[in-house]
């Protein structure tokens, strides 16, 4: 391969981030969407309770530094990789999916101890937006949860190629992207609706 | 075991069951003749699996023509029933049947044949126009495609199997929440645009990446074309319009699926809230569709005046004032919801304003003209159409948008006319100025264009006869959806002109169709033939022969005297369109090049890398159709399975290192004397 080819693999890097970048703010539209809808609705508990009946704080702190940890380990894993440490990154990325799916577990428990007491989506308009916003994201997380297991059964069969450490910076971007979409959860609706 | 899908889905009555044999007939004819010409193999390798974005593009093209046809019938039937269902007649449709069809009308006409057009445009053109070889994401630009498709099918089949949304093209809730709405159609219209929606929003990202990162060298933002600066404004507005729509149909779906209290009209739903949301996209989707119409005709302008087009920097403001202004002025769909003189004077004022980048756009345009050779061509007869039409629609929408006047015209036919006049005289006119001019391009002959102008006529003839009644009738009192009156209103000969408005324009898709055949059936001597002749006509002058009429020929690959880089290629052309991609060094840049007739140095070819045909992206708009069918008709397995394939086949493909191949400096070099000799 000569130096033009090599130029190219670059740019096709390039614009592959660039592209995801770009969905990832169309994701972030989406959501802007579920907040402003959570807005109008989060009064409308149509006699039902509210957020300050219904969240338990700690919990719910709990979750979020959890969720938080993880990111900052998803960094981690893409330092070492590109050091060029493998078992370092393999190593990071397995703690980033364990806290991940400790924060959906979170968040299936609270959801479920919701529906049990009688507070599931159909009860107001309120539960509605609010299952509907916290749940998306916890879809989203799921889905980096899949992606994840594929991310790190490619590295075990491929190593660290071009394409996997693309992978593994777009899936980085993507997990710190439902970070900063936490950090406003965590504070319009669970700050907000308890204060 | 099939949800609620049982034998009542396949009762229909008569007129359904017309529609559902006439698309019956066809795909069985289609299947037929494929099996007979032995050519499944041909479709599946060329064009069923092409990652080539100007065979997606024709393959958009097909699909939006289909639609036309089959929006056509049910504009039609709307028209004949208005003309019929007068005092004791009760018409042809059932009320569910008109509401069904005139809710399919507008989806069709939006999401398949005006979204299709313009989608078709940006894969035939934006690769070729900027210099590239293919787009960003040539997997990710078929699968978008085949979303649409599905789409396409979906709303198809709502017409054999169950029934369709009966609560207009943007099913407002309450009306569209499980209480009023129990039956499938709602759903079918959710997952048809959602599907096609989401394959809009990926094709969005496809391109803008695109143009942001594919340009040939040189050409900088102020040098591309003004189509290109259109598409990107488009672009731009899918990027932040589409995904509220997607937000939104999730909401009405979760609403309807799980019982949710979102938009209901009881528990502390909020139904205005969804026609906020869906406004918030819908305003923007009519300039997503108008824009690359605008830089159709700016392109058809400049090349048939034989002049730069006046006013670029303008023009290109001006588009981006469009892409501004049109997220602030949603509310103007719904002055009557009583949000406050103040919040409707804002929205009211911010679409006075948005008249003045679009007045601009116009008096460029006929700048451009001022002083130029302007060639009387089809193409340019739809602009000129497209220019009187356009105004008169646009001074509409700038009364309309006056909150006053608003409240006594709000849902009647005098906005169905406005817009109408938008986006026919607008988008349509300029889709098939779009694809007159461009149609020698990819199929190496032109158009006939006696043909064409009869079509024009019909379609600015039939248009004012089937569009300027309703403005009439809106100020009479006719609301919108209206399948029944009474005599006494003396509205009917103002609906039977209306309704012969759509009989002129149905002659006028006639001659179009008429066009393509004869155009295929008498063209020209193919350009190699065309070059041939020409080069021994010079001989014959050098020789001092006499020139016969019929050797009288045209620049080879370049019909119209052409301005961008589309038309430097000769034809036909290579996969990998530039065998070496050009240096830019100006606006216009072929233009340029053709004055300054500058001999091109010995060219230096380099290996180009192309994608390899895939059906994934085939299969996964499969997976996505049985996840979409299972939803509505409540098989949850049939959805699981649809959500599990797609994810099975996204991951296989993204295991796949090797979906490219190379065709190298040397085979290049070979096709490029090739493609010399025989031209």
């Amino acid at each position: 391969m000569n130096s033009l080819a090599s130029d190219q693999v670059m740019t096709k890097n390039d614009k592959t981030v660039l592209g995801f970048w770009i969905y990832l703010m169309t994701d972030v539209i989406l959501f802007a969407t579920l907040f402003a809808t959570y807005a109008v609705l989060r009064n409308n508990t149509f006699g039902g309770p509210s957020g300050k009946d219904l969240f338990n704080m700690p919990f719910v702190l709990t979750e979020t530094l959890i969720l938080l940890t993880s990111s900052f380990v998803c960094g981690l894993s893409v330092l070492a990789a590109r050091r060029g440490s493998k078992n370092q990154a393999q190593m990071w990325l397995s703690l980033t999916f364990l806290l991940g799916m400790v924060f959906i577990l979170m968040e299936i428990s609270e959801f479920h101890r919701l529906i049990v007491d009688g507070n599931s989506w159909q009860r107001s308009g309120f539960l509605s937006a609010f299952f509907t916003l916290v749940g998306t994201h916890g879809a989203h997380i799921t889905v980096g949860l899949i992606w994840l297991v594929v991310l790190r059964w490619q590295m075990f069969t491929k190593g660290f190629t071009d394409s996997t450490l693309r992978r593994l910076t777009l899936f980085s971007l993507f997990w710190h992207f439902l970070d900063v979409v936490w950090i406003f959860i965590f504070s319009i609706v669970y700050l907000m609706g308890v204060a | 075991m099939f949800g609620r899908l049982d034998l009542s889905a396949f009762q229909h009555n008569i007129i359904t069951l017309g529609g559902i044999a006439t698309m019956g007939i066809a795909v069985v004819g289609i299947i037929a003749s494929l099996t007979y010409f032995k050519r499944w193999k041909w479709l599946w390798e060329e064009w069923l699996t092409s990652l080539d974005p100007k065979k997606i593009g024709v393959m958009y093209l097909i699909v939006a023509a289909v639609m036309l046809l089959r929006g056509g019938g049910d504009a039609l039937l709307i028209r004949m029933q208005q003309v019929l269902s007068v005092g004791d007649s009760k018409g042809l449709l059932s009320t569910d049947q008109f509401q069904q069809i005139f809710s399919a009308h507008g989806t069709i006409m939006i999401f398949f044949v005006a979204m299709g057009a313009i989608f078709a445009l940006m894969n035939l053109l934006v690769p070729l126009m900027i210099g590239s070889r293919d787009v960003a994401f040539p997997f990710l630009n078929a699968t978008s495609f085949w979303l649409f498709a599905t789409g396409a099918v979906l709303v198809n089949l709502s017409l054999a199997v169950g029934e369709f949304g009966a609560a207009g093209w943007l099913s407002y809730p309450p009306l569209s929440e499980l209480t009023y709405s129990p039956g499938v159609g709602i759903d079918y219209w959710i997952w048809t645009l959602q599907i096609a929606g989401v394959g809009s929003l990926l094709s969005g990202i496809n391109f803008l990446t695109t143009i942001l990162t594919m340009r040939a060298p040189g050409m900088t933002l102020m040098r591309m074309p003004l189509f290109i600066w259109s598409v990107l404004g488009s672009l731009a507005l899918i990027i932040f319009a589409f995904p509220i729509l997607t937000a939104t149909l999730a909401l009405l779906s979760l609403d309807r699926l799980l019982g949710m209290h979102i938009f209901t009209s009881e528990m502390g739903g909020n139904p205005m809230m969804y026609v906020n949301l869906i406004w918030a996209w819908g305003h923007p989707e009519v300039y997503i569709l108008i824009l690359p119409a605008f830089g159709v005709f700016s392109e058809v302008v400049a090349t048939f005046s034989q002049k730069r087009l006046f006013g670029y920097t303008s023009m290109v403001w001006a588009i981006w004032a469009i892409v501004l202004l049109s997220f602030l002025v949603w509310l103007h769909h719904f002055f009557t919801m009583g949000a406050g003189g103040d919040v409707n004077a804002f929205f009211g004022i911010m679409t006075m304003i948005i008249a003045v980048p679009t007045g601009v756009k116009v008096f460029n345009w006929l700048f451009t003209m001022y002083r130029g050779r302007v060639h009387f061509t089809t193409p340019m007869m739809w602009f000129l159409g497209f220019v009187m039409t356009f105004t008169v629609g646009g001074m509409a929408g700038v009364l309309m948008s006056v909150p006053a006047v608003d409240f006594q015209i709000h849902n009647s036919l005098f906005l169905v006319a406005h817009f109408h006049t938008m986006i026919v005289g607008g988008v349509l006119f300029g889709a098939f100025a779009g694809f007159s001019y461009w149609f020698p391009r990819f199929t190496g002959f032109r158009l006939n264009e006696t043909l064409g102008k009869f079509a024009f006529w019909c379609w600015q003839i039939g248009f004012l006869l089937a569009f300027g009644p309703l403005y009439i009738l809106g100020m009479m009192g006719a609301t919108r959806r209206l399948d029944h009156y009474d005599p006494s209103m003396g509205w009917r000969w103002l609906f039977v002109v209306a309704g012969s408005g759509v009989l002129v324009i149905g002659a006028g898709v006639g001659f179009q169709i008429l066009q393509i055949v004869v155009s295929v059936w008498q063209r020209q001597p193919s350009w190699q033939k065309v070059d041939r002749l020409l080069r021994i006509s010079k001989i014959k002058k050098a020789l001092g022969l006499s020139v016969t009429e019929n050797q009288k020929v045209e620049p080879a690959s370049d019909p119209w005297n052409g301005r961008t880089l589309e038309w430097s290629i000769s034809y036909p052309l290579p996969v990998y369109n530039f065998a070496v991609i050009p240096k830019v060094e100006g606006r216009d840049p072929f233009w340029v090049a053709k004055q300054t007739k500058v001999q091109p140095a010995k060219p230096a070819y380099e290996d180009i890398e192309l994608p390899k045909n895939t059906p994934i992206g085939l299969f996964i708009a499969g997976g996505a159709f049985l996840f979409g069918f299972g939803l509505i008709w409540h098989i949850w397995w049939l959805a699981t399975v649809g959500l599990i394939g797609v994810i099975a086949l996204i991951t296989i493909r993204m295991s796949d290192d090797n979906t490219d191949y190379i065709i190298t400096a040397a085979e290049v070099e070979n096709l490029e004397a090739q493609r010399r000799r025989s031209a």
